[in-house]
């Protein structure tokens, strides 16, 4: 069953793609730590955390394809997810600094001392423990997703409205952390992280560490994705996708199948991003900024949405991209940015990977879009030719 | 008046050292100033006693003196009862351009920027401030804190009527000696202004509050039971809690019950007035979003840049008009218009006519335009924040009384965003462009069936809505800096307003944003600027949640697409 899963039909993209990883983390990993610095072979541990970070970019934007690709939603707030998993995260490594701080005190973390706080509030009890940690990831960003989700399924909002009031979750919420009163560190937001799990941030082989945990957490995050659309429940989440009036007229509970996979790909952001923070070393409000979130709709687009893999290759690309550009020509940057955005959209609508060769469409169209489609073009070439008479 | 004294005849005639003269030419000088004086009222008025300026008298001596404690005596006496003419000279002391000599006789002079020390009773220049003779009479805060109001005095006298109201208002705010306030008493029924005359009772009624005698406490309350200002609401509350007589400490609790009462309605007022300027910000920004969102159903992520196509063009005609700008303000009105609309249209027949009918590829397109754009400003203006200057009319604010203020470009942004409301509805309503518009946003086939080029009509559908979207950019400039970054700063905002408001539906745009923004100054003083903004955020989620096409829906069957 499993294995009929993984490699059922025209899976062979996604395939390669895992394949390419699982090659990346191994030779990154031997690269930095078995090859001396000396030689020509050696693997820098900035390409390794910048390489990291992509991955976790990368886990972002499959958590956008599974919704956008397949159930239709787009959700312009993901990033708002995953910098919630990437404060819980945060959190955490904030109280494993324990007294190292610079004003050395042991209960509280620096920012608190310095705005004159004496206890610790509420909402950081717990966050010595990692498996406490942990569990927030997951929970905080789920119980968020669910709660939205549940309110705008359920009153079914969608389309272009679910992708404008999810832009205004984030922006509420960037808001919001921008505070000191928040106790989350306000404009400066979490940093100057020391260790995690005991182990010193700042080393090697932690940084290594980080960076296969993220290689593994995108991996288990594919085939999760992956498992979900090729199940029963991902060809009702495409059926809603395609004729959402229709599916619910023959009797599915549309706004709960839309919840579940939106809580599941919420969860899957929110790890991405409590795996990006102990790799950059900090965590701001600016995550919540709705360009981040935008910014992470343009990979999954520009790497072809409703695959799954091809917004990996998408995050690779755009953000590698991004590095050498703002680098070389800062000025540049956006242009090329924008411009992809156009292009893409224009030219490419099914993203980078129908450039590569001759493949399946990602998800057949359904027999409604084409009578749709249908439609459209008998009433266009009409009105055409009515205006010709006229 | 500083004129009507130094060219006097009479005086420039007086000759320098004939010193028995001088108790002679004092009197004759003060009758001469008060009869040639057209001045309203004359403050400056000498007595006998007062002190004198003429070169050698003792007055002027004592300033001359080495010792700083005769000189400042007669400083203050010069400022407590100033003779004639001494206007120049007070003024002079308190920018530290007067200056005093000892030799050959004492004697005051006033020296100008350049450096010139010229007499203080004519133009006769007496030397220069480098002169090691002539030094800087020079004065502590005591005597700064007496001097002002004594200035203040002085200027209700002065023929500019704007100069006496500012005096009034600013002895307001001063620290006044009991004698001050005497002069003031006596001075106040001779006021010809009502509104200066009622300022300065309220003042004496000020002090009298706490005044010994439980009489003249009374009075005062009566006095200034129309006053709103925070010092008398002060003074008030003390005397409703603290004061000894029973009837003074009633009334003063009444009254201030009262004047409570209304501070509150004009907080309100206030609270209204803000919020609506709010939200006609908000309205002039998203009104352009609901013709081609709302109207065409386009997500153009780049409607904000369009408005900061419209700042810049407003801040280039400034440069180019520096010295016109109320006529470079009215310029960039049509200027931005055009320069926005017609980029729009570029936008629509370039880029956004391929994507009908796709909104969310639709919203990355235009997404990746808004950012080259930003970078398009950021190269060609530099990133740097430009400020553009305020005509005349636009600045300073109405204070309608102390509770109640507003400023001028707020106001009549308010009025220019309703303006432009009404003027796209009458387009959209009564027009047959607006009918076109319409027609094809109803039914596309059918409009083109009936001869309606839509093409046409999309591309200039786009290019309204962005032109007055180039339109509110003209109007932020004057409350923001113009920079890369001021549209982006209300994309977010103008969304959630054209959603709130019903997608299609222009006067729930007027709605929604009026609305968003008055609820966001009346949370303001519960929870923060901030917070405010944030609770807003999730009423309005809230309330799409319930009514997810927004507060007014389209209804019938456009609603069904």
């Amino acid at each position: 069953m499993l294995f009929k899963t993984l490699f059922a039909g025209h899976e062979r993209g996604g395939l390669i793609v895992m394949l390419a990883i699982v090659l990346m983390l191994l030779w990154v990993s031997i690269g930095n730590l078995a090859v001396p610095a000396s030689s020509s072979w050696h693997v820098s541990t900035y390409t390794v955390t910048i390489l990291g970070k992509f991955l976790t970019y990368a886990l972002l934007a499959v958590s956008i394809d599974l919704i956008w690709g397949y159930a239709g939603i787009l959700s312009l707030g993901h990033g708002a997810f995953f910098a919630l998993g990437g404060y819980a995260m945060g959190m955490y490594l904030m109280r494993e600094i324990g007294d190292r701080g610079q004003y050395g005190n042991p209960n509280l973390p620096d920012f608190m001392v310095f705005l004159n706080w004496h206890e610790l509030p509420w909402y950081w009890y717990g966050f010595d423990h990692f498996w406490f940690a942990a569990l927030m990831v997951l929970l905080v960003p789920g119980i968020l997703a669910g709660l939205f989700g549940w309110l705008a399924f359920r009153s079914k909002v969608s389309g272009v409205y679910f992708a404008i009031i999810t832009q205004a979750l984030t922006y509420a919420l960037m808001l919001a952390f921008f505070r000191n009163e928040m106790g989350f560190g306000g404009n400066n937001g979490l940093t100057d992280f020391k260790d995690i799990l005991g182990f010193s941030i700042t080393e090697n082989s932690t940084r290594v560490g980080l960076f296969v945990a993220s290689g593994i957490a995108l991996i288990l995050g594919y085939f999760i994705a992956q498992a979900i659309v090729r199940s029963r429940f991902g060809r009702v989440l495409v059926a809603i996708r395609d004729a959402e009036p229709r599916t619910r007229a023959c009797g599915y509970p549309v706004a709960q199948y839309k919840l579940v996979v939106f809580v599941i790909s919420a969860m899957l952001a929110a790890v991405a991003g409590a795996l990006y923070v102990p790799q950059v070393g900090i965590i701001n409000p600016g995550e919540f900024s709705p360009l981040s979130s935008i910014e992470a709709v343009a990979w999954v687009a520009t790497g072809g949405r409703g695959s799954l893999f091809g917004p990996i290759i998408g995050a690779f690309a755009v953000n590698y991209s991004k590095t050498q550009l703002t680098t070389l020509a800062p000025d540049l940057w956006p242009f090329v940015l924008g411009g992809l955005f156009i292009l893409v959209t224009v030219f490419l609508p099914k993203g980078l990977i129908s450039l590569l060769g001759r493949r399946k469409k990602p998800v057949e169209e359904s027999e409604t879009m084409v009578i749709n489609k249908a439609i459209k073009q008998e009433t266009s070439v009409a009105a055409d030719r009515k205006t010709e008479v006229l | 008046m500083t004129n009507h004294t130094r060219n006097h005849p009479q005086s420039s005639a007086a000759p320098i050292g004939l010193k028995r003269f001088r108790r002679w030419i004092a009197p004759i000088l003060t009758l001469c100033l008060l009869l040639g004086a057209t001045l309203p009222i004359s403050v400056a008025q000498a007595d006998p006693a007062s002190p004198s300026l003429a070169a050698g008298s003792p007055t002027v001596s004592a300033i001359a003196s080495d010792d700083a404690m005769t000189r400042s005596q007669a400083i203050k006496a010069l400022i407590l009862q100033p003779p004639a003419g001494a206007a120049d000279v007070l003024h002079a002391l308190d920018r530290g351009m007067l200056y005093v000599t000892a030799k050959p006789v004492a004697r005051l002079g006033i020296a100008d920027a350049a450096g010139k020390i010229s007499a203080i009773d004519s133009d006769e220049i007496l030397g220069n401030t480098s002169d090691a003779q002539w030094q800087p009479v020079s004065i502590n805060n005591v005597i700064r804190i007496q001097l002002r109001p004594r200035l203040d005095l002085m200027a209700l006298a002065s023929p500019d009527v704007s100069k006496r109201r500012d005096a009034a208002q600013d002895l307001f705010s001063a620290r006044l000696t009991p004698d001050y306030i005497h002069e003031i008493k006596a001075l106040e029924p001779k006021i010809k202004d009502a509104d200066v005359q009622a300022n300065l009772r309220k003042l004496v009624a000020g002090f009298e509050l706490n005044d010994a005698d439980p009489k003249v406490r009374l009075a005062a309350i009566a006095d200034v039971a129309d006053a709103l200002d925070p010092e008398i609401r002060a003074k008030l509350a003390n005397l409703a809690s603290n004061d000894n007589d029973p009837a003074v400490k009633a009334a003063a609790a009444k009254t201030l019950d009262a004047i409570n009462t209304r501070v509150a309605g004009w907080q309100f007022l206030q609270n209204l007035v803000f919020g609506l300027s709010l939200g006609s910000v908000l309205l002039l920004a998203a009104i352009g979003l609901a013709i081609t969102f709302g109207v065409m159903g386009v997500i153009n992520m780049a409607h904000g840049e369009m408005m900061m196509i419209g700042a810049y063009t407003t801040w280039l005609l400034q440069q180019l008009m520096p010295n016109h700008l109320t006529a470079a303000l009215f310029l960039a009105i049509p200027s931005a218009f055009l320069a926005a609309g017609i980029i729009g249209m570029a936008i629509e027949r370039g880029l956004i006519r391929f994507l009908y009918g796709r909104p969310l590829e639709t919203l990355l397109a235009t997404f990746g335009l808004s950012l080259m754009l930003q970078q398009a400003a950021r190269i060609i203006f530099t990133p740097l924040n430009r400020a553009v200057a305020l005509p005349d009319f636009m600045s300073n604010s109405w204070v309608v009384n102390p509770v109640f203020a507003i400023t001028y470009n707020r106001l009549y942004i308010l009025i220019f965003s309703l303006t432009v409301f009404f003027g796209l509805l009458l387009l959209l309503k009564r027009s047959t462009f607006g009918l076109r518009i319409r027609a094809v946003a109803q039914n596309r086939a059918m409009a083109r069936a009936c001869g309606v080029r839509s093409n046409w009509i999309d591309a200039l559908t786009f290019g309204l809505g962005s032109g007055i979207a180039g339109i509110a950019g003209v109007a932020l400039a004057q409350i923001t800096n113009v920079g890369p970054n001021l549209g982006q700063s209300y994309i977010v905002d103008s969304f959630m307003v054209v959603v709130l408001g019903g997608v299609g539906n222009l006067w729930g745009t007027l709605v929604a944003g009026m609305g968003i923004g008055v609820l966001n100054k009346f949370l303001e003083p519960y929870s923060g600027a901030v917070l405010a903004k944030v609770v807003v955020l999730v009423l309005v989620i809230l309330v799409i949640q319930k009514r997810p096409r927004g507060l007014f829906p389209q209804k019938g069957r456009a609603a069904e697409e």
